[in-house]
């Protein structure tokens, strides 16, 4: 799933100056399951620009809704929704980076009467897995050309800071990787794991110099199903 | 001969090399180089040029290891592959072979979090491994990665870098295979103090009979004092010091802990020329530039070989 | 001038911390008269946004009061309110909000005089404090 965080506090308060009527738009989708901007934290942002305002005689509204994703058209296409929306002259939406921008494109395609301003309250992250009770972790950075078969189903791209792809660099230190002594070596977790599952020799052949077109750095990627578009 | 270097000639004729150490300055200062080169020359057979060690910004490697040939000194230029993509690299290596620089050692490079500018992005195109490859590819195909022709000459010898301790320990012979395996010609290694586990890991590579396909250096650097040793010991992936060698340090007595630490040094040396498969030092003394000459004298290892 | 009583809201869970009210009540211990109780089956269910809410609403303080580590009868609940306190007190922060204003403690119980304790302690506090900068 997406991961990120709540923007501080300050940074959200410089961009609804001078607003007065402030819609935070919540989703229901991946920044609620890490608890980044699910309903609780619109609530809770709700609560914290409102105190912010009054302490600074500051009349502004504030409205609080939460979309189930803001990343597809049909979960935004609610009438209720589309109205406040209006209503807003700024729409703060606690979603991923991807909602954000997909939120601000569907508003402005379906409402004409006037430009719709949408602000980022989370800094997007990673694509990570939620290991343990509140900490998720990154694992996968989208590379378009998984190798996940040949090390035993952990990313070297990923989790190794170098995305070495032929071992361990000489900075691997008990097991930890030099650059957080926090953060599992990954090429360590690779060998453990191929060795438990007798692949091994799987670190024998030379792992060829990486095609990153599919990745990002070939530029912004898309996915189309002909099959379903008519 | 893959690049007539003169590392390449002395370890073809069965000479045990000593290579040097010289890190750029943080700036423009050619005097810096040049001094520093001066105190190397005819101490050590060739001077590794560090890129960008520890990620902070330093003249590049190229260019310092450029004014060393000026000097009348052979470089080995270092090349990370932190801060270059394959295409840079290649553009770097023809314009290394055109000024004349015949060595070379792939790395991956210490992360830049280590460095002065922690904030800025990475590159990891390819890893030192791979790099090894590339370099091989352009020498011995004279094509570069997407098989184009490379338009004029181009030599060079392949160098890697082993470090026997890191973890996991029991991988790194292995590891080393795959350098092997990738086209390396040699090797230098982390900087050895625990001889016992350093001889058992030259049997292992020995055993494998890797020392046959390329030639390993071990890394050595003297200990100037009881806390530079803690804290490598402590901070640094592979160091492993023994308990006596800091006890030896701490009696030596006030203000003459660095002269000891460069009487263990060599004795290091001594022994190491008589282990299976080392074929030569590498000796890092980094800011000591200026000791390097009267070490080589006590260990015994002057005259330098000439071509 | 009319001294100021500091309108404290204190969130007591069902078993330590309301046996201790009880307890305190019948021994007559001297409360704070501006001290509104709200019980919960267990600190543990207290949201921060529950805490937000009671300064936004005018409190001039917030206390959590459990029972003591190791006696919460939902084993854990009393930990979690701890760190949901210390969380909405950054939270707070961020807007100007004396984090002295909200406290989490707790009672053995039934430790009546330990929450009469708490309760006059929190008081003086906040008297301190002064009233909720929201409040004007």
């Amino acid at each position: 799933m997406i991961v990120g965080e709540r923007k501080p506090f300050s940074e959200i308060l410089s961009m609804v100056e001078g607003y007065s009527k402030i819609l935070i738009l919540g989703c229901g989708s991946c920044v609620t399951v890490c608890m980044a901007g699910g309903e609780e934290e619109v609530r809770i942002l709700g609560s914290q620009l409102r105190m912010a305002f009054r302490r600074n005689g500051n009349n502004a509204e504030v409205t609080e809704l939460v979309a189930l994703r803001q990343c597809d058209d049909e979960y935004m296409e609610d009438a209720p929704l589309l109205e406040k929306v209006k209503e807003a002259d700024i729409v703060v939406s606690m979603a991923c980076g991807v909602g954000v921008q997909h939120a601000s494109t569907f508003f402005n395609r379906v409402i004409d009467d006037k430009t719709i301003r949408v602000v980022p309250a989370l800094n997007t992250t990673f694509m990570g897995a939620n290991i343990d009770v509140g900490e998720w972790h990154e694992r996968c950075l989208g590379c378009g050309d998984c190798v996940l078969e040949k090390t035993g189903g952990i990313c070297p791209i990923t989790r190794c800071a170098k995305s070495l792809l032929n071992g361990p660099c000489g900075g691997s230190f008990n097991g930890k990787c030099e650059v957080n002594k926090d953060t599992d070596c990954a090429w360590h977790l690779i060998i453990e794991r191929l060795d438990a599952l007798g692949e091994l020799d799987n670190l024998k052949a030379l792992e060829m110099y990486k095609d990153w077109r599919p990745s990002h750095s070939g530029g912004p990627r898309k996915t189309v199903r002909e099959d379903i578009r008519i | 001969m893959k690049s007539g270097s003169n590392l390449e000639r002395f370890l073809e004729r069965g000479e045990f090399v000593v290579t040097g150490e010289l890190g750029p300055p943080k700036g423009t200062d050619v005097d810096v180089v040049k001094e520093k080169a001066a105190m190397l020359k005819d101490s050590v057979d060739a001077v590794n040029i560090t890129d960008n060690q520890s990620a902070t910004v330093r003249m590049s490697s190229i260019a310092a290891s450029k004014i060393l040939i000026d000097e009348g000194l052979e470089p080995t230029m270092q090349m990370v592959a932190r801060d270059r993509n394959r295409i840079a690299m290649m553009a770097d290596l023809f314009g290394a072979a055109a000024f004349g620089i015949r060595n070379m050692l792939c790395l991956s490079g210490d992360h830049q979090v280590f460095g002065n500018h922690p904030e800025a992005k990475n590159v990891f195109d390819i890893d030192s491994i791979q790099m090894i490859h590339m370099v091989k590819t352009m020498r011995d195909e004279h094509k570069v990665i997407c098989e184009d022709e490379i338009e004029g000459e181009f030599t060079m010898f392949i160098g890697a870098a082993c470090n026997p301790f890191a973890d996991p320990a029991w991988y790194r012979p292995h590891r080393l295979a795959k350098k092997v395996e990738a086209g390396v010609d040699f090797i230098q290694t982390q900087c050895i103090y625990d001889m016992n586990r350093f001889r058992a890991f030259m049997k292992h590579v020995v055993d494998m009979g890797l020392h046959e396909k390329c030639k390993i250096l071990a890394g050595v650097t003297p200990l100037k004092s009881v806390g530079m040793a803690r804290y490598m010991a402590a901070n640094v992936s592979g160091i492993i010091i023994p308990d006596d060698m800091i006890n030896r340090l701490r009696d030596a007595g006030k203000g003459k802990v660095a002269a000891e630490g460069i009487k263990i040094l060599c004795e290091q040396m001594q022994e190491l020329r008589d282990i299976e498969g080392v074929a030569g030092i590498h000796l890092m003394a980094i800011e000591w530039e200026h000791r390097v000459p009267e070490i080589m004298k006590m260990a015994g290892f002057l005259p330098r070989p000439t071509v | 001038m009319k001294e100021f009583e500091p309108r404290i809201i204190a969130f007591c869970c069902h078993y330590c911390a309301l046996a201790a009210a009880d307890v305190a009540g019948k021994m007559e211990f001297q409360f704070p008269p501006s001290v509104r109780v709200i019980r919960v089956l267990c600190t543990g269910k207290v949201e921060i946004l529950h805490l937000l809410k009671a300064l936004e609403a005018g409190a001039d303080g917030v206390v959590v009061i459990g029972c003591k580590f190791g006696e919460c009868y939902f084993r854990e609940g009393n930990y979690r309110a701890q760190k949901k306190v210390e969380r909405a007190k950054s939270l707070l922060e961020e807007v100007g909000i004396e984090q002295g204003r909200l406290r989490f403690d707790f009672v053995p119980g039934p430790g009546a005089k330990k929450f009469a304790a708490i309760l006059s302690t929190m008081t003086e506090e906040v008297k301190a404090l002064g009233p909720n900068p929201l409040r004007s």
